[in-house]
């Protein structure tokens, strides 16, 4: 083993200083197994990212050289007569997350600036707590919910009071429904408001309270510490949080299914019922075959490639407001 | 010159009692303060700070002077900085802190309930100890005050002014849409100065304004605070007892002290003065000691 620790004694003494030993056995090689042990894991997202993408594709790809670009230009989708045109389904899945995404924004950053900036300390706590256990609530549940209890009670009257009021706008024009966009965005934003609300709280949190008293000194009230400080500092993660939400929102499956209406067609009011990407996968692939199952796969290599774009969207907006 | 010394903290004094002070000649070796008889701009009555029932300050009374540099020093822990965040209600966003006691401003009490402390903050600016800019342009810190205050006006002038009087004008005027972070440490407090002066203030409390600054910035903001006194009033924080001889007129003693059964500490006044009578002809032996580098 080693020698002794040296001493101001020895030195004194002029007792040589212990040599350099090398370790032996495994513990020599800890971190070469350690970084090898890295590597494979790492490697190991990239191989099977590349094998979903290769594999999908493939299956895809007799549907996507017979359909050529019409296959997302055209919203004729009759998997009887061959028809695979998915323009109604990437519509339906863009107009439900935005939808979801219009309500979740505000409600989240409300909740967010409540909890870290207004909200005094006792009830922090248990709106925290509640807020991350919604987030942890499988989507069924959240589907299940909004069919039965949503739907009558809020859906179906807020549908039929935005077509009597707004119906003049044709994004608002009835006959109302509630299993519609509109039924199925608000059951996705409260499904993200959770994601996006508790993310950017814990952005929020991380601002230094040296920016909060500088606000105050000059003057500020607390909305106008919020916009001039809080805001600023936490806006890239805000994004980011959104982003995620939205990446929910994108591929949400089963919650909407059971809410859109399932209806082949883009209608261009919010409250008359469509069709989305990944709603469509689950409802028709049971009993899909042959040309079908492959064109259904190819709405999933499409969504797929629209979930990227977004990410990547996402990540240049808050590289941008960094570098600013 | 006739320094006069402070103002008494006669149990009598009324918020708009003009005090005659007291002319008898004492030539400073140090600072050299305005021969005046103007009424304080402070006037602190009994002034306790308590943190969730534990007090912190007990029973400061102290008058600042108009247009000069009031130094607040003392050992750590002494509640020097406490003491200046009740001058403009910081100390209202501390959860769990009450203040008791009068601070006149003006004559005017700044805890009276009717009171905005918002109000109060406009009025009284405030530098801390760590350069804190926004993260946004040079310009737009500057303008966050006047912008959030409603000035109506030419805020380029404003602007340009407010850097110009905290001496940083010349290094940024290239530079006023680039992010303050980008700036040094000490441009970014000279920053934080105009950021104060932007929206015309009439008292400018800096808390350890130096601490977080290399020699050089520290000079720099030392000379701009003889500049701005001119205008303002100063009182600054600091546990540089050079720094306070160098810079101020006034300068006030806190020191700790200690309930030897409860181990509690708190922070008391023990003495004020002409800065050069404090750091050369103490009254107390507490000061002596500390002025005097025995402890600190």
């Amino acid at each position: 083993m080693q020698s002794e620790a040296r001493t101001l004694g020895d030195v004194a003494a002029g007792v040589a200083p212990a040599a350099i030993e090398n370790r032996t056995g495994i513990g020599r090689r800890a971190d070469s197994l350690f970084g090898l042990l890295t590597l494979v894991s790492g490697s190991l997202v990239l191989i099977v990212l590349g094998f979903m993408v290769v594999s999908t594709t493939n299956t895809a790809l007799p549907i996507f050289s017979s359909e050529g670009l019409s296959f997302v230009t055209s919203s004729n989708w009759n998997p009887a007569d061959g028809n695979y045109g998915i323009l109604a389904f990437i519509y339906g899945t863009l107009v439900t997350s935005i939808i979801a995404l219009v309500i979740a924004i505000p409600v989240s950053l409300g909740i967010a600036l409540y909890v870290v900036e207004a909200a005094p300390r006792w009830v922090r706590g248990p709106i925290t707590y509640a807020v991350d256990l919604l987030a942890a609530v499988p989507s069924v549940v959240y589907g299940l919910w909004g069919v039965f209890v949503l739907l009558p009670l809020f859906l179906q009257p807020a549908a039929a009071l935005l077509s009597e009021y707004l119906g003049f706008i044709p994004l608002f024009a009835g006959p109302p429904s509630g299993l519609s966009y509109f039924g199925a965005g608000v059951v996705l934003a409260i499904m993200v408001i959770p994601i996006i609300s508790s993310l950017s709280r814990e952005v929020i949190r991380t601002v230094p309270d040296a920016d909060r008293y500088a606000a105050y000194a000059l003057g500020a009230t607390r909305w106008e510490m919020i916009r001039g400080a809080v805001i600023p500092r936490s806006r890239a993660g805000i994004v980011g949080a959104v982003m995620l939400g939205l990446g929910r929102a994108l591929g949400e499956t089963i919650a909407v299914a059971l809410l859109v209406g399932s209806a082949t067609r883009i209608d261009p009011s919010v409250v008359r019922p469509g069709y989305s990407m990944a709603a469509v996968i689950a409802n028709q692939f049971q009993e899909a075959s042959g040309d079908h199952i492959r064109a259904l796969v190819g709405v999933g290599v499409v969504l797929f490639a629209i979930t990227i774009l977004v990410n990547m969207a996402a990540r240049l907006m808050v590289w941008r407001m960094v570098e600013r | 010159m006739t320094p006069p010394p402070f103002a008494a903290p006669a149990s009598t004094a009324l918020p708009n009692s003009a005090q005659a002070p007291d002319l008898t000649p004492q030539v400073g070796e140090y600072g050299v303060p305005q021969p005046s008889a103007a009424e304080p701009v402070f006037t602190i009555r009994d002034l306790s700070v308590y943190y969730g029932g534990n007090v912190a300050l007990k029973e400061v009374s102290l008058d600042i002077m108009p247009r000069e540099i009031t130094a607040i020093i003392g050992p750590s822990g002494c509640g020097k900085s406490t003491f200046i965040r009740c001058l403009n209600r910081m100390n209202d966003l501390i959860p769990g802190a009450t203040v008791t006691g009068d601070v006149f401003y003006h004559g005017q009490n700044i805890y009276a309930p009717e009171v905005d402390p918002v109000a109060v903050r406009r009025r009284i600016g405030m530098v801390f100890q760590r350069p804190n800019p926004f993260p946004k342009s040079v310009y737009d810190n500057v303008a966050f005050g006047p912008r959030i205050n409603g000035f109506k006006g030419d805020l380029d002038e404003l602007v340009e002014n407010s850097l110009r009087a905290a001496a940083l004008w010349d290094e940024v005027k290239d530079k006023l849409k680039k992010s303050a972070l980008n700036l040094s440490g000490g441009q970014q407090q000279r920053l934080c100065i105009a950021r104060a002066i932007a929206v015309e203030p009439d008292v400018i409390l800096m808390d350890e304004p130096a601490s977080a600054l290399d020699p050089v910035a520290t000079v720099r903001i030392e000379d701009l605070m003889q500049e701005l006194k001119k205008q303002y009033s100063i009182i600054i924080v600091t546990h540089n007892m050079q720094q306070a001889a160098r810079v101020s007129e006034r300068t006030a003693f806190l020191y700790t002290e200690v309930d030897e059964e409860t181990s509690s500490r708190w922070g008391i006044l023990v003495e004020h003065g002409e800065t050069g009578l404090i750091f050369t002809r103490p009254k107390d032996k507490r000061t002596e000691d500390y002025v005097s580098g025995r402890f600190g």
